[in-house]
């Protein structure tokens, strides 16, 4: 339960990151290590080189670009879940964050580590994906910006090259009127998810569903839209009856085999219970003028 | 038949890369040279000798070695002793006073008996501490400390007693 022999480096500037990272092909980025770290421990992970990022110059903060939401790579969970800016404009993100390990994790581990990690089970890979967020890496050839729905490409497998380092990744606010949950199943509250589903939707004047967006983790090998589950809402009054027929849409979403966890039987069924649950839950926020 | 002779199979020199590390450790500024793989668990335990932090399962899941990171409750099997450059760490060493009087939520978890073997303390009081010092505002039903609670694991005295002690440190310290 050691970690095996690596070589440190620590830069202070981007430049002098890119560079090092770009040097030995077996590195990897070290920011708050709260996946890495234990990988190492267990010899999973096993890196020539680490790059700790966290004293490089510029990447530690959170910002409000116009409609977004700049999470810079240094900024922590913790403190992406406590800015009250973050939670006047868009409070989904504190409400997924409560389900993201334990606090004393959350003080430590980054949003943007938890990204490239891209575990299939994490919660902030979904919000990206739920809402569209974009990532943004620099590499020796520059910088680019990447769709969520392009980076998170396969189980612990992003987008990113080896050699790019994401410096940040932008969140919307969430539009005015619109209603939003999230939840999940875990066997203990902060483990990663057998099952997690976030939803955000507004409602029309005659209170039917529009622009309804639904993501789930822990049913595929990364986070998944579900987009049959979605048009089968989008127009409809959101009832018991509604969500029943479109909750069945939802089915062949669940592509993750039995594992030692669970079956793929009972998330398929976790998943129905989730969106059926969090929908009402969602209108009725719409309903209620939530952010106003 | 001749027996081979026992000789332990312990490389003379290590290949480790080496690193130097300066941090404040409980009020006292440290200065160290040491394997830049060195857990900040182990640097606290084997080069301080401060073994109140606790090793449980060295990967984040028990919560044993928690210890406040820049005034932060953080996994100290998570971390490297290298991150931690220019961090001042506190341990649960330094929680009690000097004469030995403990802090509100030791007296607590004396008085409602929330410890059996003990492996599991100090990472519970760490962590339960480092909640209260935080200002943000603390959910004191037994749903909310169940879930302050949630990254730490007993195994033998269970979480009752925790719970009331959580409770009462809470009334201890005006909080409740």
């Amino acid at each position: 339960m050691k970690p095996p022999l690596f070589r440190y480096e620590a830069p202070r500037t981007l430049r002098d990151a890119v560079a090092i990272l770009a040097s030995d092909a077996d590195a990897m980025v070290l920011a708050g290590g709260q996946s890495l770290v234990p990988a190492m421990n267990f010899r999973v992970a096993a890196p020539s080189l680490l790059v700790d990022i966290q004293h490089v110059e510029g990447l530690k903060g959170i910002a409000i670009e116009g409609n977004e939401i700049v999470i810079r790579a240094m900024t922590r969970h913790r403190e992406l879940e406590l800015d009250s800016r973050v939670r006047r404009l868009n409070p989904l993100i504190a409400e997924t964050m409560q389900h993201v390990a334990h606090v004393p994790i959350r003080n430590r581990g980054t949003v943007v580590g938890s990204l490239c990690h891209a575990d299939p089970s994490a919660e902030m890979p979904l919000l990206f994906v739920l809402l569209d967020g974009t990532i943004t890496a620099i590499g020796p050839d520059g910088t680019r910006e990447i769709a969520s729905a392009d980076f998170f490409q396969s189980f612990l497998t992003t987008s990113r090259c080896q050699d790019e380092i994401v410096i940040e990744a932008r969140l919307p606010v969430l539009p005015d009127g619109s209603g939003f949950a999230f939840d999940e199943v875990t066997r203990r509250h902060g483990d990663y998810a057998l099952v997690g589903l976030g939803c955000v939707l507004s409602l029309n004047d005659g209170g039917h569903v529009h622009d309804i967006r639904l993501a789930a983790c822990g049913i595929s090998d990364r986070p998944v839209r579900l987009r049959a589950v979605e048009a089968a809402l989008n127009g409809k009054l959101p009832d018991s009856s509604e969500l029943a027929i479109a909750a069945r849409a939802s089915v062949d979403a669940v592509t993750q085999a039995d594992d030692m966890n669970t079956s793929m039987s009972y998330r398929r069924r976790v998943l129905s219970g989730l969106i059926q649950r969090l929908v009402p839950i969602a209108a009725a926020r719409a309903r209620a003028g939530y952010r106003q | 038949m001749k027996r081979s002779a026992i000789r332990p199979s312990i490389p003379e020199r290590s290949d480790d890369p080496l690193v130097e590390v300066s941090l404040v450790v409980n009020g006292q500024p440290i200065k160290r040279t040491v394997s830049v793989r060195m857990l900040l668990s182990d640097f606290l335990r084997h080069e301080l000798g401060l073994t109140g932090t606790h090793v449980g399962c060295e990967h984040g899941v028990c919560g044993c070695c928690t210890v406040h990171i820049d005034g932060k409750a953080g996994r100290s099997c998570l971390t490297l002793a290298v991150q931690a450059n220019g961090c001042a760490i506190r341990t649960i060493e330094d929680v009690a006073s000097e004469d030995g009087a403990l802090h509100p939520v030791q007296q607590a978890f004396k008085e409602c008996h929330a410890l059996q073997c003990g492996f599991c303390t100090p990472g519970m009081v760490m962590n339960v501490l480092s909640r209260f010092e935080e200002r943000e505002p603390l959910d004191l039903s037994e749903a909310g400390i169940r879930d302050l609670l949630s990254g730490n694991l007993c195994r033998c005295t269970g979480y009752i007693n925790i719970i009331a002690a959580v409770r009462r440190a809470a009334e201890l310290l005006g909080r409740g």
